[in-house]
């Protein structure tokens, strides 16, 4: 029995490592304000949100699974929280009422059969919401869930169970059964059946050989009260295993369950949040990676949508058939901001989330993986292009065909020349191997060598400049420029003011981001 | 003789005893005293039908290090001067081959001993090949684990009070020896065992199995194991009461209480069994428990108490000796084997006295290359090579680029080729020397300075004294405390006598000069990466002894230019 609330036919594992180089995915993408949000200050919720995030699935059956049971959940909360209240309170049950002595096995069966009963109470609240509500639901998963319940538990499985529970006390002594070991001392003491014991007991009296030997252990003979303890211990063993594990496996299902429906709490807290701060949500349309799809609408940056005061302006991109996409244009110009928008909804989708987009149509990848230029170097153990080239070296061992590249400000730790050069090779061997490359780059020189030839998978995007100088934070289909407009910002800002020359986003931006907004009412 | 055999079986082992006819003494004068000591614990069977297992000869002596025997640790010379085991780092690589095994002592001893023939090189190589070429190395490995057992249940035979528990202990003894011999004879029959050693060994082996002696025990111990075996009996617990009686097929609870709350099972659920080392102890309680079962399965423990009379001493001592000498062969491969599986390659050296035109290729560091895998650090493989009239080689270069290294390979190689062994690298050819010299430097040394130049003198002095025409000198570092000048004189002196005497020789050196000495020196180039000075390569190669140029791009460096990038990405 498995709730099967993330994927059709397994559970998910919470357990397993995230991908290796995640850190930089979440600085980059800048995804702990959505986990935040998703998490509403519940540590528990937090992981199971950064966990099935940032484990991409490529199934599109998944992904569509997901997002039937996540509209499920939107629309009955209620019962998805009493569920998932219920599951909580399980897992309650475990942690005050026994902890394992590993040492005896008696004591570890006593314990398993304490849990076990409380465990099978918590079973038959589950049971009943089954009954009550299963119409309610549309989705594959919860339907699942609620039928899985019906059917299994159903009252003749609780009723094996009680007997079991009671029989387990062993009021008529240990029945063993044995053979000989190496030194033909009895071994491999196997526990049988209670009842039985009884009558075939009786049985043994009426064969004509003498068949039964008895010999009872003095009192105050403690080594052999060990003795005899040890032989009980190792007969029971099994058994005490056996309900341990069971109890266990109850508890299993009880935590799979809290973390399944967890993500999906986590997800009405977020959907919750950005419905309140005026948020369009959807749910993405998720293609397979070939023919090259990305295809949006109104597409926001999720964490800077959760920070801004205000409505956030969006992107509209086509850029179906295209593999390489390069961003140029005026700093501050949105480059970045669209860039964490595509790698966020990527992962938001690739998990059966929402995004904030009227429409967000694209291709499944294997992994996201991003390459953001960084300040500076906490370890001062490199020079800047140091860090920068080991770090890709680094994302190169990991990345395979089929995966997303996303490059903000590469490689331009040295001169331009150099800098494009190494772009250039980096950029032209990922295509090679079957991977989509978005470039953010102020840097004209690599950005141009794209042009010439010009290729029919590569799709030029451009920070806007209005003529009065005025930024607009959408993007256009345009060439690279020769000029940067850098220069440009450095006047508009007045000059050095000590401000950086690559605003971090989410602060600068969303300051600037207002003043955007006003003037496009005027 | 009587008193000195385990008195497990009573009155039997008397009268045993004076009917044998004495095999094992008349062949313990020959033999060595190893030999005579496990002969004192397990004597050897006897053919009850009173005729030898090889009428009319002596039964073969069957050696699988030299050709004229087993050997015993007296045979062997102890390395008196063990400098240049610890400076090639052999001490560390012995005491790790070692580790595990039971002789210690006679397998360390081995390890030292050099051979001088080429013969006898051979005759240890070909049996290297055997065990290597097919599965007969981890199926002699599993035997050699069985004896293992058998001796050590053995031992404990006379320490166990309860008849019935003593003999069932003897019985699992016997049944494993069986076992162990008939799966070694099909073994070596499925085997191609090419060598002298095994061949001779696999004769014998195929006569023993089929005597009619090996015949009767094997089926002998099988009835009486399988009677036992089928004994099932339950033990009732009712406090502190408890009833014996015999089985009747009631089911097994726990699999019915798992079963009942199977449907819940997700992936492997952690494990509640309490563990219980081996079997339960014989105590007095599962001793009264036997008793007990003894007496309801009258006819199997009867059974039993005949044959353990029969079968006292069953133990072959050709077999004893064959289990012994094989450990020397199967502690070399376990240590070189996970050095194998990482990639790294051993050969056969060509083993020559003529031609001192040495090589290798891919070969390395055996200590090191242990301790980098052990951290996961790739080794680098370096090679050599000579023609005449090269002798020489001076390496010289960047330190910490791998020039001791060097140094210690080319030693270690010629002294594991010298024991007969297969060594580091794709193919070498070595030379077969009368001694080994080396003279390192040590770092503690370095603080007495001016007695430490004369100590180095001294020592250097000795070694080109004793040194033949014949002898391999590593010498290393020598001279450094001193000035460029003086070392650069004393370079030259050493190089002289070295070319004089025509022999093989290491000099790892920082006097680049050197290098340039004459027609019979290589120069040999420790090298760093030329992106960053502070890594080194651990290549060693001919280079003339100069500066580096460094002039790789940056990515390079990082493996991201195009060319390695489609490379890593496509593997």
């Amino acid at each position: 029995m498995k709730p099967f609330l993330l994927y059709p036919d397994q559970s998910f594992d919470f357990d397993a490592e995230l991908p290796l180089g995640h850190d930089s995915l979440v600085d980059d993408l800048e995804l702990t304000v959505v986990f935040d949000a998703m998490a509403q200050r519940d540590q528990f919720l937090f992981e199971v949100s950064k966990k099935v995030l940032l484990t991409t699935v490529t199934d599109l059956g998944v992904i569509r699974y997901r997002q039937e049971v996540l509209a499920d959940c939107v629309a009955e909360r209620e019962i998805i929280k009493e569920i998932y209240a219920i599951a909580l309170g399980a897992l309650e049950d475990r942690r005050t009422l026994w902890t394992y002595s590993s040492k005896r096995p008696s004591s570890i069966l006593a314990g398993a059969l304490t849990q076990l009963e409380a465990a099978v109470v918590r079973l038959r609240e589950l049971r009943r919401i089954a009954d009550d509500h299963l119409d309610k639901f549309g989705s594959k998963g919860l339907r699942g869930l609620l039928c899985n319940l019906q059917d299994e538990l159903n009252d003749e499985y609780f009723e094996t169970i009680d007997y079991h529970l009671k029989n387990l006390r062993f009021r008529d002594g240990i029945p063993l059964s044995a053979e000989l070991g190496p030194d033909n001392i009895g071994t491999n003491f196997v526990l049988r059946r209670v009842e039985n014991a009884k009558s075939s007991w009786k049985g043994w009296l009426h064969r004509g050989k003498r068949s039964s030997y008895s010999f009872t252990i003095p009192p105050r003979d403690e080594a052999g009260d060990r003795a005899l303890a040890d032989l009980t211990s190792r007969g029971i063993n099994q058994v005490a295993n056996a309900a341990a594990q069971s109890a266990e496996h109850i508890i299993s299902y009880f935590t799979s369950l809290r973390a399944e429906l967890g993500f999906y709490l986590s997800c009405i807290n977020l959907r919750d949040e950005l419905t309140a701060k005026g948020q369009l949500v959807s749910f993405p349309e998720p293609c397979s990676w070939q023919p090259a799809t990305l295809f949006t609408a109104g597409l926001r940056d999720v964490s800077l949508a959760l920070l801004a005061k205000g409505p956030v302006v969006g992107n509209d991109v086509d850029a179906r058939g295209k593999s390489l996409l390069i961003v140029t244009g005026a700093n501050s110009g949105g480059k970045s901001t669209f860039l964490r928008s595509v790698g966020l909804a990527q992962l938001m989708m690739q998990c059966g989330m929402f995004v904030t987009a009227q429409t967000y149509r694209a291709s499944v990848c294997d992994r996201v993986f991003t390459h953001f230029i960084r300040e500076e170097d906490p370890s001062m153990n490199h020079g800047r292009l140091d860090e920068e080239l080991s770090r890709m070296s680094a994302i190169v061992e990991r990345i395979t065909p089929h995966c997303l590249m996303l490059f903000n400000e590469s490689f331009a730790a040295t001169n331009e020349r150099e800098g494009s050069e190494i772009g250039r090779q980096v950029v032209r061997a990922l295509l090679d191997a079957d991977i989509k490359v978005l470039f953010v780059t102020h840097q004209f020189d690599f950005a141009a060598s794209f042009l010439n030839p010009r290729r029919e998978s590569t799709l030029f995007l451009r920070a806007q400049r209005e003529l009065d100088g005025q930024r607009r934070y959408q993007l256009v289909v345009a060439d690279p420029l020769p000029t940067s407009s850098g220069k440009d910002l450095y006047y508009e800002l007045g000059g050095w003011m000590g401000k950086d020359e690559h605003p971090r986003v989410p602060t600068s931006l969303v300051d600037s981001l207002e003043a955007d907004r006003r003037s496009t009412k005027c | 003789m009587v008193e000195r055999m385990p008195s497990i079986f009573d009155d039997h082992t008397a009268r045993t005893f004076e009917r044998e006819p004495d095999v094992a003494t008349t062949q313990a004068g020959k033999r060595n005293g190893g030999v005579e000591h496990q002969g004192d614990q397990f004597a050897p069977y006897e053919d009850p039908t009173g005729g030898s297992l090889f009428p009319g000869e002596r039964r073969p002596r069957i050696g699988l290090l030299f050709d004229d025997g087993p050997v015993a640790l007296e045979d062997l010379d102890r390395v008196g001067d063990c400098s240049f085991a610890v400076d090639l780092n052999l001490d560390q690589i012995v005491a790790s081959i070692v580790r595990g095994f039971d002789d210690q002592e006679l397998l360390s001893a081995l390890y030292y001993q050099s051979l001088h023939e080429i013969d006898a090189i051979h005759y240890r190589q070909e049996v290297f090949k055997d065990l290597e070429d097919g599965p007969l190395f981890d199926q002699i490995k599993r035997f050699s684990g069985l004896m293992r057992q058998v001796r050590a249940r053995l031992a404990q035979l006379e320490k166990i009070d309860c008849r019935y528990q003593r003999e069932g202990s003897f019985l699992s003894a016997v049944a494993v020896y069986c076992e162990a011999v008939l799966a070694l004879v099909s073994d070596l029959r499925g085997s191609r065992v090419n060598s002298r050693a095994l061949h001779a060994f696999k004769g014998f082996l195929e006569a023993y199995v089929a005597s009619d002696y090996f015949c009767s025990l094997d089926s002998d111990t099988r009835e009486c194991k399988e009677g036992l075996a089928r004994i099932r009996y339950c033990v009732r617990i009712r406090g502190g009461r408890v009833d014996v009686s015999r089985y009747v097929g009631e089911n097994d609870y726990s699999t019915e209480v798992l079963e009942a709350f199977s449907r819940f099972a997700q992936g492997a659920a952690k494990d509640y069994l309490v563990e219980y080392r081996g079997d339960p102890p014989a105590n007095h309680v599962s001793v009264q428990i036997l008793e007990f079962v003894a007496r309801l399965f009258a006819e199997e423990f009867t059974a039993l108490n005949d044959y353990s009379d029969k079968h006292a001493h069953f133990f072959d001592e050709t077999v004893e000796c064959f289990e012994r000498e094989t450990q020397f062969y199967l502690a070399y491969l376990d240590y070189i084997r996970p050095l194998r599986s990482a990639g790294l390659q051993f050969c056969y050296p060509q083993i020559t006295k003529e031609s001192k035109e040495v090589f290798a290729t891919r070969t390395f560091d055996l200590a090191l290359a242990k301790e980098l895998l052990s951290r996961n650090v790739p080794v680098v493989p370096n090679g050599f090579h000579l023609e005449d009239p090269e002798r020489i080689f001076v390496v010289s270069g960047p330190n910490q680029g791998g020039k001791t290294t060097f140094a210690r390979t080319f030693g270690q190689l010629h002294h594991f080729a010298s024991l007969g062994c297969p060594v580091p690298g794709r193919d070498a050819r070595l030379f077969l020397f009368d001694q080994l010299f080396t003279h390192f430097e040590r770092e503690e040394d370095l603080v007495r300075m001016r007695g430490k130049l004369e100590d180095d003198l001294v020592r250097v002095a000795k070694v080109l004294q004793s040194a033949t025409t014949d002898s391999i000198v590593i010498l290393n570092e020598i001279f450094s405390s001193t000035t460029l000048d003086d070392a650069r004189f004393l370079g030259k002196k050493v190089l002289e006598k070295v070319a004089e005497l025509d022999l093989l020789c290491v000099y790892v050196t920082f006097v680049d000069e050197l290098a340039s000495f004459g027609d019979s020196v290589v120069s040999m180039v420790s090298s760093v990466d030329p992106d960053d000075p502070t890594e080194r390569t651990y290549e060693v190669v001919r280079a003339p002894a100069d500066g580096l140029a460094y002039a790789l791009a940056i990515a390079g460096k990082y493996g991201l230019t195009y060319d390695r990038l489609r490379e890593r990405l496509s593997s």
